[in-house]
């Protein structure tokens, strides 16, 4: 008698595979599906929300503005006058500081995790970024008052004074809270998640790349410099942006340093204030409700802003493909 | 010649040991910020947290003393609705990612969590008050839990996701060659054998929005007392920071850093918890 042995199975792409076997349908195979689908439905659902309860929210004051809403610099409530453009303008200045000291710090702690640093320190030193990425920014920003704002006060200001007290951006009195103080909390912010971003990017460069600059006798750097980095720019470019929508939208720690004042000033050691800031601080003043129009409208700049941000950089990190990598840091 | 090349050889070794200093320094400077908040939060604060933090009403101004039992608890009863919003979505959704749907769709959706997850949290704010404040006329302990049940959803879609497509196919396909249904393999099977790194996904989304101020300054607005209904304003222990960080008080400034080390304690807690969990496999999930 022969014994019936199994059909082999097809070893297909796990995927697939998991398709095929499923069952002839059933009533609840059927609403799982349905049910597990709405549920993933939702990230959609949300996006759609925000923007159009954002807009719903603004829009008699959208008619009334219009695009001078982006261009002008008035900001009086109680003349109803509404212009976003010191909130425009240091949202991307405190943005740009920020992004001039982390990219650096960021990209150069990456490098050294993956291809520098002997490896008994590379867990470590990740789990330390962790933690710090942990930190809630309220906390960032209680210690940018008591702690960071008085030191910076004291030193670093009154010597970059008296390097650069000539040129406009270094110029004038310091209060302390200024918008290079919101700046260096927004970069504090943000080195976790480039940091962590940009070696998930490193660490998917393939080895081939490195040996075969060895090979070529190159030194640890150089491999670094030709084989990894210019391997890697459009991703680490997405790392970047992505560092950049966080920062645009970064509220706490920076509405308690930056000084909360509407102004377009040169000199960094001026206050200046930010859309995030500005909503964080006035929404439940608004007491008219062209006030409230004007700081949903806010909202729907600052939602537009970030949301392209984050579309850039998601479709330059999956170019890379390193999607997970956005996940890292959260 | 020779001695040129060596020369070269030398200097570029000295470039290389060059580099990999300033990557060490830039690694030092990025964490420094790390160190230096938790020093102060300890030296700051660890003086004023006693029994009374967790046991009292916070004072009127002027008084001394005090503590913040309200916020604390208010917090978890935000985190509490939270997860009423956050955890079945999130979770049924990143199943439905690792289980079901075509390649392209889910592509598309895991990109748009990931855009979703870029959202400033001050953005759902304003939201959620525009969806329930101004229509149900008044901050609530809803409205909070709401905006950060939402902020919660992406992210526990994506770890829910990945852990479950960790799960080997042969579980799969032993569940179902049983005549076991569909959904009840991905229930009773796939979904407990990944339990362990669902829960992490959850812990770790917890930990992110028990520490959010942004989204509840206009929600959950905040209360000096307790809260008996959970269509009033409610307290939360990020809120309480920030309103006693602002305030001109010195004896508020005292209880604000107290309440920044016990919410990062119980933050870094999480974390801790998270790591032993998954210590040994996936890294990358944390």
């Amino acid at each position: 008698m022969e014994i019936a042995t199994p059909p082999a199975v097809a070893t297909v792409e796990p995927h697939s595979t998991r398709r095929a076997m499923a069952p002839p349908s059933r009533f609840g195979d059927k609403a799982f599906e349905w049910l597990t689908l709405a549920m993933a439905l939702a990230v959609v659902v949300l996006v759609v929300v925000i923007g159009w309860q954002l807009w719903l929210g603004s829009s008699l004051a959208i008619k009334k503005f219009g695009f001078h809403f982006l261009t002008t610099s008035t900001w009086d409530p109680v003349a109803e006058q509404f212009g976003a453009l010191p909130f425009i303008y240091g949202t991307l200045v405190s943005s740009l500081i920020a992004l001039l000291i982390a990219v650096p710090l960021s990209i150069a702690t990456a490098a050294y995790l993956t291809e520098l640093a002997p490896l008994w320190i590379r867990q470590p030193l990740v789990s330390l970024i962790e933690m710090l990425a942990a930190i809630p920014s309220v906390i960032l920003g209680l210690w940018g008052i008591f702690v960071m704002i008085p030191w910076l006060r004291d030193y670093p200001f009154p010597l970059l004074k008296r390097l650069f007290g000539w040129t406009p951006f270094f110029a004038g009195p310091i209060y302390g809270t200024s918008m290079l103080a919101g700046g260096i909390i927004i970069a504090i912010m943000i080195l976790p998640i480039i940091t962590s971003v940009s070696r998930e990017i490193l660490r998917s460069v393939p080895n081939l790349q490195r040996e075969a600059a060895y090979a070529l006798g190159a030194t640890r750097w150089e491999a670094t410099r030709i084989a990894v980095f210019s391997y890697a720019k459009k991703g680490l470019f997405g790392a970047v942006i992505l560092g950049l929508g966080r920062a645009l939208g970064e509220t706490m720690a920076v509405t308690m340093v930056i000084g909360n004042t509407p102004q377009i000033a040169a000199s960094l050691f001026k206050p200046g204030y930010t859309l995030a800031s500005v909503i964080a601080n006035e929404f439940t003043e608004a007491t008219t409700d062209m006030y409230l129009q004007a700081l949903f409208e806010i909202g729907l700049v600052l939602f537009g802003t970030t949301i392209l941000a984050n579309l850039v950089a998601q479709i330059l990190l999956q170019t890379m493909g390193t999607t997970s990598a956005t996940r890292a840091v959260q | 010649m020779n001695s040129g090349r060596t020369n070269n050889h030398t200097w570029r070794k000295i470039k290389s040991a060059l580099a990999s200093t300033i990557a060490f320094v830039s690694a030092l400077l990025v964490i420094a910020p790390l160190g230096l908040v938790f020093f102060h939060l300890v030296a700051n604060g660890a003086s004023s947290v006693n029994w009374d933090f967790f046991t009292k009403l916070p004072k009127p101004v002027g008084v001394v003393g005090g503590g913040m039992v309200n916020a604390i608890m208010g917090s978890l009863e935000l985190l509490g609705l939270a997860s009423v919003i956050g955890i079945p979505v999130g979770v049924l959704g990143g199943v439905y990612l690792a289980e079901y749907g075509s390649a392209r769709v889910n592509s598309l959706l895991r990109f748009v969590a990931d855009v979703l997850n870029g959202v400033p949290s001050i953005t759902w704010g304003v939201v959620v008050y525009g969806l329930v404040v101004l229509r149900f006329k008044g901050f609530s302990a809803y409205a909070g839990g709401l905006a950060l049940g939402l902020i919660m959803i992406p992210l526990i879609i994506r770890t829910t996701e990945e852990v479950i497509l960790l799960v080997p196919n042969g579980y799969r396909e032993a569940a179902l060659a049983l005549g076991v249904s569909r959904w009840k393999t991905i229930v009773h099977i796939v979904m407990k054998t990944a339990s362990k790194g669902i829960i992490t996904g959850i812990l770790l989304a917890l930990a992110r929005v028990g520490g959010e101020t942004a989204p509840l300054l206009f929600t959950a607005f905040g209360n000096r007392f307790w809260n008996h209904n959970l269509a009033e304003p409610i307290a939360a222990l990020p809120l309480q920071i920030f309103t006693y960080a602002i305030s001109p008080y010195d004896d508020w400034h005292r209880q604000a850093w107290a309440g920044a080390l016990v919410l990062v304690t119980g933050i870094f807690c999480v974390n801790v918890v998270v790591r032993i969990l998954t210590r040994g496999r996936t890294a990358s999930l944390v």
